[in-house]
């Protein structure tokens, strides 16, 4: 079985439902800790959402720093498909593993919705499940979500398709360009603002439209 | 000793809802001249002792401060940062 790990910061919340996700998806979740450094040999890395060291300084900035991600920055350079969800993706751009910022929602309200979502781009090792244009509902809870990048950068990701999803029917926080979700060129790190750990069966979310981040990376093993 | 002080402000370009929560907050109070207000952090960092002495020693230190700038207190991709060297007695140097 295809083993994930799912990294824990202090101040970490969606820890757990991605490493049910996983499961469900037919994964084997392997629990990291901030303090690690050894990876466990794990074929895919998970950063949860939530509010490492609690916000402080800038949300990820600390967590960016913290000795597990000397080791995911590393695997990821190796290509290992490394999923960054809402505060997971704040570190990635901290990281600068993906481009641009997460700033401030332009209202300034923490906003918690279902959201729909267009997947534009089925070249990522967690999307490859997807058709490009599919339309998915999956929460959206974010008080620092609105994504920026300078012109240049917001040029490279629409040129170069890393645009992973965009927000439809209202933009929940600002994000230039309505950008949801990035990738990097290689496709094996992703970020993503919403959460598609909480829409993976229809008990307990808006629907499963989330389930096929998890099910995607299960089709391109690469050992950490 | 030394103290580096590091201000940290968003970019011109970057939207601030922050300061313009704060704008909208002191027209309410009736400040009618407010054109436009930004928000941005301060650190004031106590070095444990003087890096290096002599006329050099507050380059040093504020070279030293720009390192952390750079590294963690400013999000280069958003943020502008700006060092000064400050003595004990709050004065600037």
């Amino acid at each position: 079985m295809i083993r994930i790990g799912v990294v824990t910061f202090p101040g970490s919340l969606d820890d757990r439902d991605a490493a049910r996700a996983v499961r469900l998806a037919g994964g084997e979740p392997v629990r990291l800790w901030h303090r690690d450094t050894d990876l466990a040999g794990v074929e895919a890395i998970i950063l949860p959402g939530g509010f490492s060291y609690g916000d402080y300084l800038r949300t990820g900035a600390i967590a960016r720093f913290s000795p597990v991600m000397d080791s995911v920055i590393s695997a990821a350079g190796r290509g290992v498909p490394v999923l960054g969800i809402c505060n997971g993706f704040q570190i990635l751009c901290e990281s600068q593993l993906l481009p641009g910022a997460l700033t401030r929602n332009n209202h300034l309200h923490f906003i918690c919705r279902d959201q729909r979502l267009r997947i534009e781009s089925d070249r990522t090792a967690w999307t490859a499940g997807y058709q490009p244009g599919a339309e998915i509902v999956i929460p959206v809870k974010n008080g620092e979500g609105r994504y920026v990048a300078d012109p240049d950068t917001l040029a490279r990701l629409d040129g170069d398709g890393l645009v992973v999803a965009r927000y439809l029917g209202g933009n929940p926080n600002g994000s230039v360009a309505d950008i949801a979700g990035i990738t990097n060129p290689a496709g094996n790190v992703v970020g993503l603002m919403p959460h598609p750990e909480h829409a993976v069966e229809a008990l307990t979310g808006p629907g499963t439209g989330g389930l096929g981040f998890f099910t995607s990376v299960l089709r391109r093993p690469v050992r950490a | 000793m030394p103290r580096v002080v590091v201000d940290v402000m968003l970019k011109p370009e970057i939207l601030d809802p922050q300061g313009q929560a704060v704008q909208r907050a002191l027209e309410r109070l009736g400040f009618d001249r407010v054109m436009s207000v930004r928000q941005g952090k301060r650190f004031e960092i106590e070095l444990a002792e003087p890096v290096g002495t002599g006329p050099g020693a507050a380059d040093a230190a504020a070279e030293l401060g720009r390192d952390m700038a750079a590294k963690l207190l400013a999000n280069t991709v958003i943020e502008d940062f700006a060092v000064r060297i400050a003595d004990d007695a709050g004065g600037t140097a």
